[in-house]
């Protein structure tokens, strides 16, 4: 067993892993967080997408102890005091999901591209998650959510 | 659930210290960079290291700058940070060419050029960008450094001259004069490996092609690399003529193989089709026309 430490959406955690404990299982199971998903488990479908010092990755393919001394942000953290991030309420106001499978890794992708470029094209955002599957949507949904939340950016709150 | 074989873990501080880990652990140990083609093989066990030796704390590996009249690329460079470079745009277009249709953004955020590299993937893209650029391979070992021609580096599918006691450190692409380059790519779907992929570099002296190089994605070339094509196309005028001339002799001596991305034959039009295509944008870059 390794120890690590690391903030998960802003919160110190300390724990002892294996190190073949990948971090989406670290997340899931010994933290509980289960917004993010886990699909394919091959870095194909990019449900389990994550921020790992601000930058999105696809958890089934880090190992928990690579993440020690380093920041993870989860979905669970888009939400903050009561308020939805404007790429929560845009899948909302457009439909942006149907059986929401996808839709964590979808929204931390979205977040982190409106962060960068906060009035993307159609062709960014179709590029930005274009390491991410969608079964049901047919994508149309949720470039319309992610151009939403371009169009309502006043609840943004960029992290640090 | 597909887990990794247990394993050891050691994180290294420094380039010594990851050298010394290596020579510490022995074969049984793999140095872990992105992860992004070892992890994905540890969890199907076709790769069961005893001990992993993380060398993402060595951020002094990630680097792009010129120097020396070379184009230099730490081994730990991301391949999005390669994509965001302007740099290297500037000097070889063909790495942006590729790195915009290596996996995908989310790959490529963690996914390191020496990673690419070390893998030896016979599909992998980067290796054919480099051998068309002619670049070396700084490689160190507990016996010092040493540079190795990127012709010399691939020994075959997933096989390098890295030995298992050595780090990639640095990738050097020589910059010179009447550069031009492009890079040509036809996958499956977004961010799926590729069917063929092309890369082409010339150097134009006048209205001639002073030199050039053809590197080869995932169709059996060795050392990726299109020696023929080459020879016929040195020291000509780059016209249409010997552009196809070029192209016929790289789908010719290309060596696919039939899988789920296609047959032979496809396989084979796609590496003359994609070689004349990226001769004429290199050259139309090099004349200073974006192709
Ligand atoms: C879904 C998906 C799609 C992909 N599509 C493409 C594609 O279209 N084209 C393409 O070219 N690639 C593709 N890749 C591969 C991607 O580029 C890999 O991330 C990259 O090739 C490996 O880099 P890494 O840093 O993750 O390497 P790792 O997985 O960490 O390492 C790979 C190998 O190299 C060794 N190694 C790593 N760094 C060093 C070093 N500095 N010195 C010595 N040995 C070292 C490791 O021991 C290991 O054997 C894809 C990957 C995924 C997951
Ligand atoms: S579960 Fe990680 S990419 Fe699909
Ligand atoms: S909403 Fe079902 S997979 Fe995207």
């Amino acid at each position: 067993m390794v120890q690590v430490h690391m903030t998960v959406n802003g919160e110190p955690v300390t724990a002892d892993v294996e190190p073949r404990l990948l971090l989406v299982h670290f997340v899931r199971q010994t933290l509980g967080l289960t917004g993010t998903h886990w699909g394919c488990d091959t870095s194909n479908c990019g449900t389990c997408v994550l921020w790992l010092d601000g930058v999105p990755v696809k958890s089934c393919t880090v190992l928990t102890v690579m993440a020690d001394g380093h920041a993870v942000r989860t979905v669970e953290d888009l939400e903050r005091g009561g308020r939805l991030d404007p790429v929560q309420q845009g899948f909302m106001e457009e439909h942006g999901l149907q059986c929401g499978f996808c839709t964590p890794g979808m929204m931390l992708t979205a977040r982190w591209l409106l962060d960068r470029n906060p009035d993307p094209t159609e062709a960014e955002i179709r590029e930005a998650i274009s390491g991410q599957i969608c079964r049901c949507t047919g994508y149309e949904n949720i470039v319309r959510a992610i151009r939403w939340a371009a169009a309502h950016p006043h609840a943004v709150e960029v992290p640090s | 659930m597909r887990v990794p074989a247990a394993f050891e873990y050691e994180r290294a501080e420094s380039v010594p210290h990851a050298l010394a880990l290596l020579a510490r652990h022995g074969s049984e140990a793999r140095v872990v960079a992105g992860g992004h083609s070892l992890l994905p093989m540890m969890k199907l066990r076709l790769a069961q290291p005893a001990c992993l030796i993380d060398i993402n704390g060595l951020t002094g590996l990630s680097y792009i700058r010129e120097e020396a009249g070379q184009l230099r690329l730490g081994a730990m460079t991301r391949h999005a940070e390669l994509l965001a470079s302007a740099l290297a745009a500037r000097h070889f277009p063909l790495l942006g060419d590729a790195e915009r249709v290596i996996a995908d953004p989310i790959v490529r955020n963690r996914g390191t050029i020496g990673g690419s590299l070390c893998q030896a993937d016979p599909a992998e893209d980067l290796s054919a960008a480099f051998a068309a650029a002619k670049a070396l391979a700084v490689i160190e070992g507990g016996g010092g450094i040493r540079t190795v021609p990127i012709a010399e580096f691939h020994r075959g599918p997933y096989e390098t001259a890295v030995a298992p006691d050595e780090l990639l450190t640095e990738v050097r692409l020589p910059i010179r004069p009447g550069a031009g380059s492009a890079y040509e790519k036809v996958e499956r779907r977004v961010g799926d490996w590729a069917i063929a992929a092309v890369g082409a570099v010339v150097w134009l002296e006048g209205d001639v092609v002073q030199d050039v190089g053809i590197g080869l994605a995932a169709v059996g070339a060795p050392h990726f690399h299109a020696a023929e094509a080459e020879a016929a196309l040195r020291g000509r005028a780059p016209d249409a003529a010997a552009i196809a001339a070029a192209a016929a002799l790289a789908a010719e001596h290309a060596r696919p193989t039939a899988d789920q991305r296609g047959p032979v034959d496809y396989k084979r039009h796609l590496v003359g089709e994609l070689t004349g295509r990226a001769l004429r944008r290199a050259v139309a870059r090099a004349r200073g026309r974006e192709g």
